[in-house]
């Protein structure tokens, strides 16, 4: 029986993984991570869950367990956050390379320096090019769901490749929501134990990580690239699967919120989600034809499904929190080169918002639609971000 | 083609890697095999052992093998052994076969990691006192004087000053159950160390001296004769630390003088044809000897 | 041929490379002079000497001329000779 309960969206995590019966978990403590993990080491010393639990000394060496319990076959989790996942990055890197499953948890927060530890992506976005699964949710429910689906996706046969559900740190690990939790037993029949094809094993010895040399390192790292592209249908088939596991609505790779004659789209990913699409309610009750494109799974890049949401729109919008020195937004950057050169593409500004926690609400929404207003009538040439509430009087 | 009895087992580091000739890893690594057999999973760290091991394609290891990256081989054997405990596969066995360069200095700190976790892995640290993959660059154990690429002999340096990391004393002090020292030089002995270490459970660390022709730079033959060198001048202490005590030492039955070890590898030729040379060989005569002294290595 | 998928490969394949042909000098045994200790097959680091029908053998296949073999032998039965190419 499904059961209801108001919940610390940490403690939902933890009762997902919990769900999907991890054999090993390994995690060092980074706020705002360690509710998750802390949830997990109750679970696990309480014996509600029958998992290996690894107290390690690094976030690299974090990643490293669960990489090398994936590669001996057994299913395995991490999570980690900020300076966390950038240490982690060499072995994330790797582990995709070896195709080597595992799922683990970005809570999103700032990188130094300075110090922060308010959320903002530009950990998980530093992390793009590694060759993980990427999703990003909006709300604690959210996150409960789609790591039930994360490792499902991660040890799919065609795709494995390791998984990292990105979720806003504080403003969703921190914050009490009513989560709707799946029966294990239904868990449990969506997602059999993890049987890869190759694993270390005595019987038939196979080396890991070789050495490449030019004539195949192309192809080994197209592999990569192929895997997550052309597994797009069997993500949006298991995220399908996943909608009729939870009876909510998870399916997709994007969701189109009110996109429909929308000549103003705001693109966005993570908790702020939430807050545009009451402000997008606000503002269509107020005559203005503006819609959200909330982006679900980030690698592989939605771009097809982004481009038939936003193709008729004046204005995209994009709401950046993370950002590439010398450069533009993390997301601009990705949304511009998929739209280029396309047929009437609409106009692309890209906001850079939220560094290091800043607040965005709803109010900031109606200033960027009123920004991106501007645009559409001016149709000013956009070659910088515009960061949104910047006090560059300060700046030296 | 004659059919091929076999009076010993199946070797499980078959030819055909890329080891330079002589090459003392190589060698002990086949015999580390054989001492354990082949239940078991083996985790490398990038390095000489992984490069000349693994071109995709051609893989000597007979046994499962997984090299992920530098830092990380104890780390990475930690979580193979978790999943082993989770699966319930209690027999096979998990071992960590790394160079100088991944386990004193870059992987040091996940060896720590591994070592205060408790974890049921036995590392083995294949030691030639450099980074050799890469050319002979300086690592932690690196030998007082020896001349490397990133520390060179030269008109105001007579290479490494700093004395070798004791790493074996500084897993020792992590207080667990079997550390030893051996030599590729005495292959016996090798195995039968690996054969105890594999009698105990939880962490356990062996440091082997593989002398390496290439580098040291001496003639690709004298391979198990430079190692025997230089157990007996004093500088590589064979012992066993088992929880913490001293339970046997490779007493020296002929001691010899460092000079007869230094004087066969161009990288401490410096120290015989530069001024102050005499000096510094004095120095690393003394190291041998506090090395005698500290672990009773005469034999009476 | 595809490639494996992240490029995990059969142990033992290193069967397919033959070093031997790295050798500029040979070991040869004397079988006369020979006392069957083993010691030669005991410390190649190559593997590459074998005990067949009761002989210890050089697979010249993977020799790469090392010469540890002929120095560490006792009854000084394995002599280098230079490799003809």
């Amino acid at each position: 029986m499904d059961s209801v309960k108001v919940v610390e969206g940490s403690e939902a995590v933890a009762l997902a993984v919990k769900a999907c019966r991890p054999h090993v978990i390994s995690a060092y403590p980074i706020s705002p991570q360690t509710h998750i993990v802390e949830s997990l080491a109750r679970m696990v010393a309480d014996g509600d869950i029958n998992a290996e639990y690894v107290r390690v000394e690094s976030e690299f060496s974090a990643a490293s367990v669960v990489a090398g319990a994936a590669a001996a076959g057994s299913r395995s989790y991490t999570a980690s956050s900020s300076q966390g996942l950038l240490l982690m990055t060499e072995v994330l890197y790797a582990s995709a390379g070896m195709r080597l499953p595992f799922v683990m948890t970005g809570v999103n927060r700032s990188i130094s320096a300075p110090i922060n530890i308010q959320v903002d992506h530009q950990d998980s976005m530093s992390l793009r090019d590694a060759g993980l699964i990427q999703f990003y949710v909006e709300s604690v429910q959210e996150a409960y769901d789609m790591h039930l689906a994360a490792f499902k996706i991660a040890e799919d046969p065609d795709i494995m490749l390791p998984v990292m559900v990105c979720m806003d740190g504080w403003v969703l690990t921190h914050s009490y929501e009513r989560v709707q939790f799946v029966d294990q037993k239904a868990v449990d029949d969506f997602l059999p134990p993890f049987a890869p094809e190759h694993y270390l094993d005595p019987a038939t010895p196979k080396t890991w990580g070789s050495y490449a040399e030019s004539d195949a390192m192309m192809e080994f790292k197209y592999a990569i690239h192929k895997a997550m592209t052309e597994g797009k249908p069997r993500i949006e088939s298991i995220l399908d699967e996943l909608s009729a596991l939870t009876g909510r609505d998870n399916s997709g790779l994007i969701e189109a919120y009110r996109t429909d004659g929308a000549e103003i789209i705001l693109v966005a990913l993570g908790s702020v989600t939430g807050t545009v699409k009451d402000a997008v309610d606000e503002l269509r009750d107020a005559g203005k034809n503006v819609g959200l494109l909330k982006i679900r799974c980030y690698r592989p890049f939605p771009h097809e499904e982004i481009w038939q949401a936003v193709k008729n729109a004046s204005v995209v919008a994009v709401i950046d929190a993370s950002f590439s020195m010398g450069s533009e937004g993390s997301i601009g950057l990705d949304l511009k080169a998929k739209l280029f050169g396309r047929p009437q593409a609409p106009m692309v500004v890209d906001f850079v918002a939220g560094l290091g926690g800043r607040e965005i609400n709803g109010g900031t929404i109606h200033r960027l639609v009123t920004r991106a207003e501007e645009i559409q009538r001016s149709g000013e040439l956009l070659c910088e971000a515009e960061w949104v509430d910047l006090d560059a009087t300060i700046v030296s | 083609m004659t059919v091929k009895k076999k009076t010993r087992k199946e070797s499980l580091f078959v030819s055909g890697h890329r080891a330079c000739h002589g090459c003392g890893m190589a060698l002990g690594v086949r015999h580390i095999l054989e001492a354990t057999g082949n239940d078991v999973i083996v985790v490398s760290p990038t390095g000489c052992l992984e490069t000349f091991s693994s071109p995709y394609g051609f893989s000597p290891w007979r046994v499962p093998w997984i090299h992920h990256v530098f830092e990380n081989a104890p780390a990475v054997a930690t979580g193979v052994a978790a999943a082993l405990r989770a699966q319930g596969r209690d027999h096979t066995r998990v071992i960590a076969i790394g160079g100088d360069g991944g386990t004193f200095d870059i992987g040091f700190g996940a060896l720590s990691g591994m070592l205060e976790r408790g974890d049921d892995v036995l590392y083995i640290c294949v030691d030639n006192g450099a980074y050799m993959n890469t050319g002979g660059q300086r690592s932690a154990a690196t030998p007082t004087w020896a001349a490397t690429t990133t520390a060179p002999a030269g008109r105001q340096s007579m290479g490494k000053a700093e004395m070798k990391k004791d790493l074996p004393e500084i897993v020792a002090a992590h207080g667990i159950p079997y550390v030893a020292t051996a030599s590729i030089a005495y292959l016996g002995d090798l195995k039968k160390k690996v054969k105890k270490a594999m009698s105990y459970h939880g962490p356990r660390y062996i440091q082997i001296d593989t002398p390496c022709p290439s580098v040291w730079s001496f003639a690709s033959h004298l391979t198990l004769e430079i190692g025997r060198l230089g157990i007996n001048c004093g500088l590589v202490p064979l012992f066993e630390k088992e929880n913490g005590k001293i339970t046997a030492v490779r007493k020296i039955k002929h001691k010899i003088s460092v000079i007869d070890y230094l004087n066969k590898q161009k990288r401490y030729r410096h120290l015989f044809d530069s001024e102050g040379g005499q000096e510094e060989i004095e120095k690393v005569q003394t190291l041998a000897d506090i090395n005698i002294e500290k672990y009773g290595l005469l034999a009476v | 041929m595809k490639l494996t998928k992240g490029a995990v490969v059969e142990g033992g394949t290193s069967l397919n490379y033959k070093t031997g042909n790295w050798r500029d000098q040979r070991p040869e045994i004397n079988q006369e002079l020979c006392n069957q200790c083993g010691k030669c097959l005991e410390v190649c680091p190559d593997d590459a000497v074998r005990y067949n029908e009761g002989r210890y053998e050089i697979d010249y296949a993977f020799c790469k001329g090392c010469g540890i073999c002929a120095y560490e032998c006792k009854a000084e039965a394995i002599q280098m000779l230079p490799e003809e190419k």
